[in-house]
Formats: structure tokens, sequence, C-alpha cells
């Protein structure tokens, strides 16, 4: 249990919130009807069924639901305070930042004792939510490029069908599938590391992903 | 011109138009005139358009054609040479004059070579080029040579003279088998070999001959070719997905799916998806025009689509019986969910060794030294 006394601060507004919780949804939603389409089972009773149209459907309005969702984070990113700015998802490039960085690694791997505190994103989270955005960028694009086939003549294509000169469909789709799992991947990484955080910390790590508010020593006029 | 019974329906246009050119070679106005509406239709052409389709066909203003082969099986001209009837595409494809065709011309040899020498010189911006099979470009393109030339050098000087290049198959589309890896001969396509040329792909494995009339008839009617697509394909035939067209399409909706050769599923004629059917990554008409006379196409009789018509389809629609390709670098017996859930297991394992050795290590809480100001 904590011995100092701590203050209560507003770190995460609510677009940060709602984003995230909007995007964690969508991507368990995508995932599971993703898999049924990777490999559906013969559930149809008769030719006038429609499971596999039902779940891509729920596909598509999840991937649009998830495209606006990254789309208003990546703005608010601009307009945001500064623990929302797209500066803190770099900090490797700043001599700040990446002291900040190492002291949290030394941290991760046993090295140090002392937990550093952080008061908006852990720095080394951070580093791993750019490759995250990345991997949600890949996603969207190859995703909307196996959409956009539907209708070759249509405004999709035009925006996205360049992808398909440069690699083939066929590869589209295997990235579109691999990077599920990487996505998976930080998943279970991140939900560790926000329950480790959580304990370790005392700051409400993740509790402030729900109210906005974290626990820091400093008030914050300090 | 006679009518078999009065209360068939008029094609418009029908008796607009004479035509003793086509009935001296034994065409009735009946037949020519289905011609033109199935071609109109083919290009994906109101019914409007249909008399000018057919005037177009009329006039007595024959286009050469040199057709040439070189890395190929000949599966083009088979393609076009077994249609089971005498068609009044082929007739249009002989009215088109077909200078030179080494599998079909008589001449041979010197002879033969000299012919299309002749025509290319005399009537340099006026044929039509039809180009099978793909040109080796390794070792300045001495893997495959005719008459001393290489396919290269001969590509060269006949699509450079042509008025157009219709590339027909995959092959001569986009390099095809030749070209598979390791494309040993470092195998290309027409476009990517003469890259001056004005091509038209019309891949396919063969290529459809019903595209490859409409494709010459819409250049006999408009002048220019057909609108194409970003990997020079004409839209009226590879505008869509085959899966989109598919006629198994209600059961891949539906849920209902080949699981295994010869089941009772493929037995009902259910969806080829989980069999690795490639129809959705293949744009192509081949639900709709087909092969054969139209009777038939690979989907239709019970085998998945290989994507033959799309770049590299040997390299990149592979395994055909697979859904996904294999993953670079991997086994083949490792498909992409096992790779995926291997490296989740990992990570999954990875941080529980990291978490069991946390909670037996006592460390201090965020003090002076370690808080952030700010
Ligand atoms: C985190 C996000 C996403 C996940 C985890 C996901 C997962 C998957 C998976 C596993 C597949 C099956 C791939 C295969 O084996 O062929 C798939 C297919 C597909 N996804 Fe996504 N997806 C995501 C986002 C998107 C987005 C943003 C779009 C955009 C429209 C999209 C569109 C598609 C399409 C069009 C298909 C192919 C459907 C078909 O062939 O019928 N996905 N997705
Ligand atoms: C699909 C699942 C999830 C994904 C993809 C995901 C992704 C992210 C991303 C991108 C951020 C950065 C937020 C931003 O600045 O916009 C973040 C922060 C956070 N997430 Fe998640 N999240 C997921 C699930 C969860 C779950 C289940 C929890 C709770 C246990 C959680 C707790 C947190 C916390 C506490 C933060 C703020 C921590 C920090 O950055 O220092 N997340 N998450
Ligand atoms: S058989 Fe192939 S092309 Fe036809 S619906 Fe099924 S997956 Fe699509």
């Amino acid at each position: 249990m904590s011995s100092q006394c701590k203050f209560k601060r507003y770190i995460w507004e609510l677009p940060v919130r709602w984003s995230h919780w909007v995007n964690a949804a969508c991507i368990v939603i995508l995932a599971v009807t993703g898999l049924f389409i990777a490999s559906p089972a013969s559930v149809g009773r008769a030719p006038s069924a429609f499971s596999m149209g039902w779940v891509r459907f729920v596909h598509f309005v999840a991937a649009y639901t998830f495209t606006v969702s990254v789309a208003s984070r990546v703005v608010w990113s601009f307009l945001g305070n500064k623990y929302a700015a797209w500066r803190e998802f770099f900090p490797l490039l700043t001599a700040k930042g990446r002291e900040k960085t190492l002291a949290m690694l030394r941290y991760y791997l046993f090295m140090d004792k002392e937990v550093p505190e952080t008061i908006g994103h852990n720095p080394l989270a951070t580093t791993a939510y750019a490759l995250l955005f990345f991997l949600y960028l890949l996603m969207i694009v190859t995703g909307f490029s196996l959409y956009a086939t539907h209708a070759p003549q249509g405004i999709l294509f035009t925006l996205f069908g360049w992808v398909q000169v440069v690699f083939s469909t066929q590869s589209i789709r295997l990235i579109h599938h691999l990077s599920m799992y990487a996505i998976f991947g930080f998943v279970v990484n991140h939900i560790y590391s926000a329950w480790l955080m959580d304990i370790k910390e005392h700051g409400a790590e993740v509790s402030s992903m729900f109210s906005g508010y974290r626990f820091t020593i400093h008030r914050k006029d300090d | 011109m006679k009518r078999a019974s009065g209360d068939e329906k008029q094609i418009p246009g029908e008796e607009e138009f004479g035509s003793p050119f086509w009935e001296k070679r034994g065409v009735s106005r009946r037949d020519f005139m289905k011609f033109c509406t199935a071609m109109t239709a083919a290009l994906s052409l109101p019914s409007s358009m249909i008399p000018r389709v057919a005037a177009a066909l009329e006039n007595d203003n024959r286009i050469s054609i040199i057709w040439v082969e070189f890395q190929s099986c000949t599966g083009d001209t088979e393609a076009l040479l077994r249609a089971s009837s005498p068609t009044v595409a082929e007739i249009v494809l002989d009215v088109l004059s077909i200078d030179y065709s080494e599998t079909i011309m008589a001449a041979a040899g010197h002879q033969a070579e000299e012919a299309r020498a002749r025509t290319i010189k005399e009537r340099a911006g006026k044929y039509i080029a039809v180009v099978e099979g793909s040109i080796p470009t390794r070792d300045n393109g001495a893997y495959c040579c005719i008459g001393g030339r290489s396919a290269l050098d001969l590509a060269r000087e006949l699509c450079n003279n042509a008025l157009a290049t219709i590339a027909v198959g995959t092959c001569a589309s986009y390099g095809g088998i030749p070209a598979a890896a390791p494309n040993p001969s470092r195998a290309v396509g027409l476009s990517q070999a003469v890259p001056g040329a004005t091509v038209i792909n019309l891949p396919g494995c063969p290529v459809n001959t019903d595209n490859l009339v409409a494709t010459i008839v819409h250049f006999l009617t408009f002048g220019r070719l057909p609108p194409v697509d970003g990997k020079g394909r004409p839209l009226f035939a590879y505008g869509k997905k085959i899966h989109d067209n598919c006629e198994r399409r209600a059961h891949f909706d539906a849920g209902q799916y080949v699981e295994a050769w010869g089941d009772q599923a493929h037995r009902k004629g259910h969806c080829l998806y989980k069999m690795g059917c490639k129809g959705p990554a293949t744009f192509h008409n081949c639900p709709i025009q087909k092969y054969n006379e139209k009777t038939a196409w690979p989907v239709g009789s019970g085998h998945g689509c290989a994507g033959c018509s799309e770049p590299a389809f040997w390299d990149t629609m592979s395994p055909f019986y697979r859904r996904l390709p294999n993953v670079p670098g991997f086994g083949i017996e490792a498909t992409a969910d096992k790779i995926g859930l291997g490296l989740v297991a990992a990570a999954a394992a990875g941080f529980g060794v990291h978490g069991a050795l946390n909670a037996l290590r006592k460390d201090r809480e965020p003090g002076e030294n370690t808080r952030e100001e700010g």
C-alpha cells in the first residue's frame, strides 16, 4: 500500500477513452468475424440462409466504425491535451524520452527496483502503440482494398485499388490475416502491462482508461 | 431475308442494313444480327448500340492481323480453332485476314518469315498484332528465337508498327507460367517487353475467344481499344470478380461449403471457397461468357478457380487447393494460423514468466527520484 499522498489528475480526455474502448470492442468483433471468414463452418441449412452474409456484414460495419474511431484518435492527437499528443508516441525521438524509456526498460528487465512514475503514457508502451497504429493502418488499407474489389469502378477502389496492383490480392489477404495475430500479440502484452503497472505504480492505471483520472505524487499546479 | 416465324422478337436494327458480304459467306442475316447482339452484350454496351456494331462489321474495311507465338503452349490458338461450329466469330477473324500465324498458315520457313516482314512493312500502322506467349529477356532474349531472331526483337518490330496489340492469354499479358518462380528465362509479358507499344491484355488460360472477338469488334466499331483497368485488361471482360458473378455464390453467402472432394456438398454444387477457390481474388467474366460454346467453366464443373487471369497467378494463387498462400520463409505445412497462434502463445508465455518473476520481487513505489515533473 502506498505510504505517499497522491493527487488526482485528469489525464485521458473523453475522445481518448472513447476511441480506446471503441477500438477494443471493434477489434474483438473484427477478429471473431474475421476468423469465421477465414475458415467458415458450413452452418447454412438452405441456400437461402445468410450466415456468411451476416458475418461479413458485421465485419464491414465494425470495420467502418473502427476506421472512424482510429481516424478521430489521430485527429485528437493534434487537438487534445499534451498526454494525447502525437509526440507522446515517439519518445525515442527526444533525449528526455529516450532516458525515460530506458528507465522503464530497465525496470521491466528486472535491472532496477524503483518503479518509474509516468503521468501520461508509459514511454515503453507508446512505442508499442506507434507500432500498433501502424498495424491499424495496415488492417484498414488491406481491408478496404479487399473490400473495394466488389466494385472496381467505385471510389473505394480508386482510393485503395493501387494496393492490388502493387501486391497481389492473395498477398493482401495473407497480410490482413497475419496482422490480426500481430495485434493479438500486442493485446496480450498490453493487458498484462496495464495490469502490472496498475499494481506497481499505484496510480489507478486500469481505471484511468474509464474515468480519465490518474494519481500522482505531484499536484497539478506544483 | 427469311424469318423462321413471324412472332419472333425483332432484334433492333435487324432490318436496317443489307449484308451481301455476309450472305456470300453463308451467314444468314439473322445469325449475323444475333452475333452483333451477343457482342454488344459482351462489351456491356446498351442494346441501342447494336446497329452501330452491325454497321461497323458490315463495312468491308478489313484489317490485317498478325498472330505471333512466343513462349506458349498454343492454348490460345487452340481455344480459337477448337470452337466447335464455324461461328461468325471465326469468320470475323477470317475476314480480318490473319496474314501470319505460325500454327494455321500454309507457308513455312523463310517463306513465312518473308510474308510477315512484308506485311509489317506494307501495312505499318494499319494492322493489329496478336501476341500469344511470354517473351524471355535473359541473355538478350536468346531463349526464344524464330528464324534466327529473338522474340524480344521480333516483338519490338511487330508491336511498335502496329495500330494496336492484343496480348492473348496470361503468358503474353504478364509472363504467365514461363515467368513463374524462379523464372529461368526471365520471361515477361508484352507490355513489359515493349514498353512503348499500345497493348491491351486479355489474360486467361486460355484466352476466352468471345472476349478476343469482342475486343476486335469494339476496335472496328469505335476505332479504339475498349477502356481498361489498372492491369491493362478491358473492363467489359475483367470488370467484376468471378466471386461476384459466380453461380455458387448463394451457397457462399448461405454458409454451404464443400469440405472434401466428392462429399455431399460437392455433389450438390455448394461453394468451393474452402477448397481453395480463387474466385474472390480474380477478375474475369468466366461465369458469364464461359468456355466451350458457353457450356462450361471450371467452377461450374466443380473445381475451384485457379486465378489464371491475374498477374503471377502461378506464384500468388498457389497452393491452388488452399485459401491462403504459404507464408514466405516458413515450411509448406505451416499455415498462417499456426504461425499466428505460435506468436501469440510465445508472447503469452513470455509475459507469464515475467509476471511470475514480478510477483517474487519486491520493488519500491515511485519516489522522489523517479517521479515525473509536470
Ligand atoms: C483489427 C482489425 C481487423 C481484423 C482483426 C480483421 C480480421 C480479418 C480476418 C482474419 C479476415 C480473414 C482473412 C482471410 O483469411 O482471408 C478478414 C477478412 C476481411 N476483412 Fe478484416 N479485419 C480487420 C479490419 C478490417 C477493416 C478495417 C476492413 C475494411 C473494410 C476489413 C475488411 C475485410 C475484408 C473485405 C475481408 C475479406 C472478406 C471476404 O473475403 O469475404 N477488415 N478480416
Ligand atoms: C483490443 C484490445 C486493446 C487494444 C488494441 C488497446 C490499445 C490501446 C492503445 C492504442 C492505447 C493508447 C491510448 C491512446 O493514447 O489513444 C491504450 C491505452 C491503455 N489501455 Fe488499452 N487496448 C486494449 C484493451 C485494453 C484493456 C482490456 C485494458 C484494461 C485492462 C486496457 C487498458 C489500457 C490502459 C490502462 C491504457 C493507458 C495506459 C498508458 O498508455 O499508459 N486496454 N490501449
Ligand atoms: S465457388 Fe469460388 S467463386 Fe464461386 S462463390 Fe464459392 S468462392 Fe466464390
